[in-house]
């Protein structure tokens, strides 16, 4: 039967090219992840991208748009707490990651109108990729390339050195606020393909994978940028022949990467 | 002055209600190097990282030079490993021009390591890649926190000698922090004893009979200071035995003991 053929191919590529744009997003910003350190505060933004949905839902309003939100709304309360120091930052966002996440599971369990597809949430669904999506998700990688090309030098002296940066002039907060506008906006794009609980993976294997045979920042972009495209191919790939969840395979596949590099290449050349 | 760079008027830092820096007064002009020394937790970090804009002033007042350039050398250059970074990129990343950046490693004598990874640096070499990073923006002030950090004796003493001919070329300030008293002593114009608030201030060789030294550092440092000064200047040994002597009353035995072996070690 061609035409369901051509129309679930169509599914496919749709799937291909959004991830590809993810990929594209996820590279520079994974590395970041990577080298402040961030992690933790990525799952945590990841967590709460479900109370986003839950509340999109609530106000009618566009998921990713809802999701964007939720989760810069989130890291400016991160931000106040952590200057509070009443808690120990890897506590607080353990609170928050998973309060975030309960609360949009216990919403959503609200509304029972709404039809959801909860394993597609979490894990990530080959076949959930609409135009829209894809508006949204180049839209936003566009939005994170423009930033990233104007506070390149400030972000990347920020992270090497923070006090340095700012003795130097740079308004190190901007950068910061900067800095989680981008992944608030990466998460809700990525959520669709991989699925909020696989996102950091998505940022963090490519990169640690790049780390090994970069010799420099924009080399080791670059090279997560290669791994990331790798892993989308190869895992929505794998979801469509083999029928796997599309966000396990796309992590599979990056891991698998990461294990191939780091078996090969001695050592990092910086 | 006109040739005033940084001064601070009562500067009070405090945080939540325990005071860290308490009502300092400083000022830091074009030529000086003025360092900075006492105990742990004296607030030497916190009153630098205050001119620097680093930390808020609880009270007082912090005032800089109208369109002062800061150099600023962090006490240690801790990098993210995952992060690839080569001496050249490091410096080009103040913004400057290579070539000035070039000038900059070789006043810190470290040109030959420009294509090296900032990873595979020793604790001396980063030292000076910091230093040359601060050179390259051709500061008016050059802040520096524990400068010799993780450098061994030798290094150490090239490192401050570096230092006062940097003062020199640039006809810059130098405010820095140390902890290591003695080659502070020999490097320095003027000191500050700080311990939350300055207990005392002046050239190196007089500081070290100063009581409010004495009671800061304890009386061994100060004694083994003393025999560091007379070794320069014996005439001023002779006389400030005398005054010594006087402070040591209220002393125990051991002083007047260790005093004794300091004028051994003369004869």
């Amino acid at each position: 039967m061609p035409i369901i053929d051509a129309l679930l191919d169509d599914f496919f590529w749709r799937a291909l090219i959004g991830g590809l744009g993810v990929a594209l997003v996820a590279g520079p910003l994974g590395c970041f992840v990577v080298w402040r350190r961030m992690a933790y505060f990525g799952d945590t933004l990841a967590h709460s991208a479900l109370l986003g949905i839950a509340l999109s839902f609530l106000i009618s309003v566009p998921l990713n748009l809802g999701v964007i939100v939720t989760c810069v709304v989130l890291s400016l309360v991160l931000v106040v707490f952590q200057r509070s120091r009443a808690l120990a930052t890897d506590t607080l966002l353990g609170i928050l990651a998973h309060s975030a996440l309960a609360i949009g599971l216990v919403a959503l369990s609200f509304m029972p109108d709404v039809r959801f597809d909860l394993t597609g949430l979490l894990f990530g669904d080959l076949l959930a990729m609409s135009r829209t999506d894809l508006l949204w998700i180049y839209g936003g990688a566009l939005v994170i390339l423009g930033l990233l090309a104007v506070f390149w030098r400030g972000l990347l002296m920020s992270t090497i050195h923070e006090e340095l940066a700012r003795v130097e002039g740079l308004s190190v907060e901007t950068l910061r606020l900067v800095l989680m506008l981008m992944f608030s906006i990466v998460i809700a794009v990525a959520m669709k393909i991989v699925g909020v609980l696989l996102i950091t993976a998505l940022l963090i294997i490519p990169a640690a994978t790049a780390r090994r045979l970069a010799g420099n920042p924009e080399h080791m972009v670059a090279l997560a940028i290669g791994f990331g495209c790798v892993a989308v191919t190869g895992g929505l790939s794998m979801s469509w022949f083999l029928d796997t969840p599309a966000g396990p395979s796309v992590v599979v596949t990056a891991f698998c990467a990461f294990l191939l590099v780091y078996g090969s290449a001695r050592r990092a050349p910086a | 002055m006109n040739d005033s760079l940084a001064s601070l008027q009562q500067l009070t830092v405090a945080f939540d209600k325990r005071v860290v820096v308490d009502r300092v007064d400083l000022t830091v002009s074009r030529g000086d190097i003025i360092t900075v020394i006492g105990p742990n937790g004296a607030g030497k970090t916190t009153l630098i990282k205050a001119i620097l804009g680093l930390q808020k002033a609880t009270r007082g007042s912090i005032v800089l030079k109208p369109g002062l350039t800061l150099g600023y050398v962090p006490q240690y250059l801790s990098l993210e490993p995952t992060l690839p970074l080569s001496v050249r990129r490091f410096m080009l990343l103040s913004g400057q021009k290579l070539t000035a950046c070039r000038e900059a490693l070789a006043k810190t004598g470290v040109a030959h390591l420009l294509d090296a990874s900032v990873h595979h640096l020793s604790g001396g070499e980063k030292q000076r890649l910091l230093l040359a990073r601060a050179l390259a923006r051709k500061p008016d002030l050059l802040v520096l926190d524990e400068p010799a950090q993780g450098v061994d004796i030798n290094g150490q003493a090239a490192l401050y000698d570096l230092i006062r001919n940097l003062r020199d070329e640039l006809n810059c300030g130098v405010l820095m922090v140390s902890h290591d008293l003695h080659l502070v002593m020999a490097a320095t114009d003027k000191v500050i004893c700080l311990n939350q608030h300055i207990c005392c201030s002046g050239y190196p060789a007089d500081i070290s009979h100063d009581p409010a030294f004495i009671e800061t550092f304890g009386q061994p440092v100060a004694e083994s200071l003393a025999v560091y000064h007379h070794r320069h200047n014996h005439s001023h040994d002779l006389h400030g035995d005398v005054v010594d002597r006087g402070h040591h009353k209220h002393h125990s035995h051991a002083t007047d003991d260790s005093h004794q072996g300091c004028d051994h070690a003369h004869h």
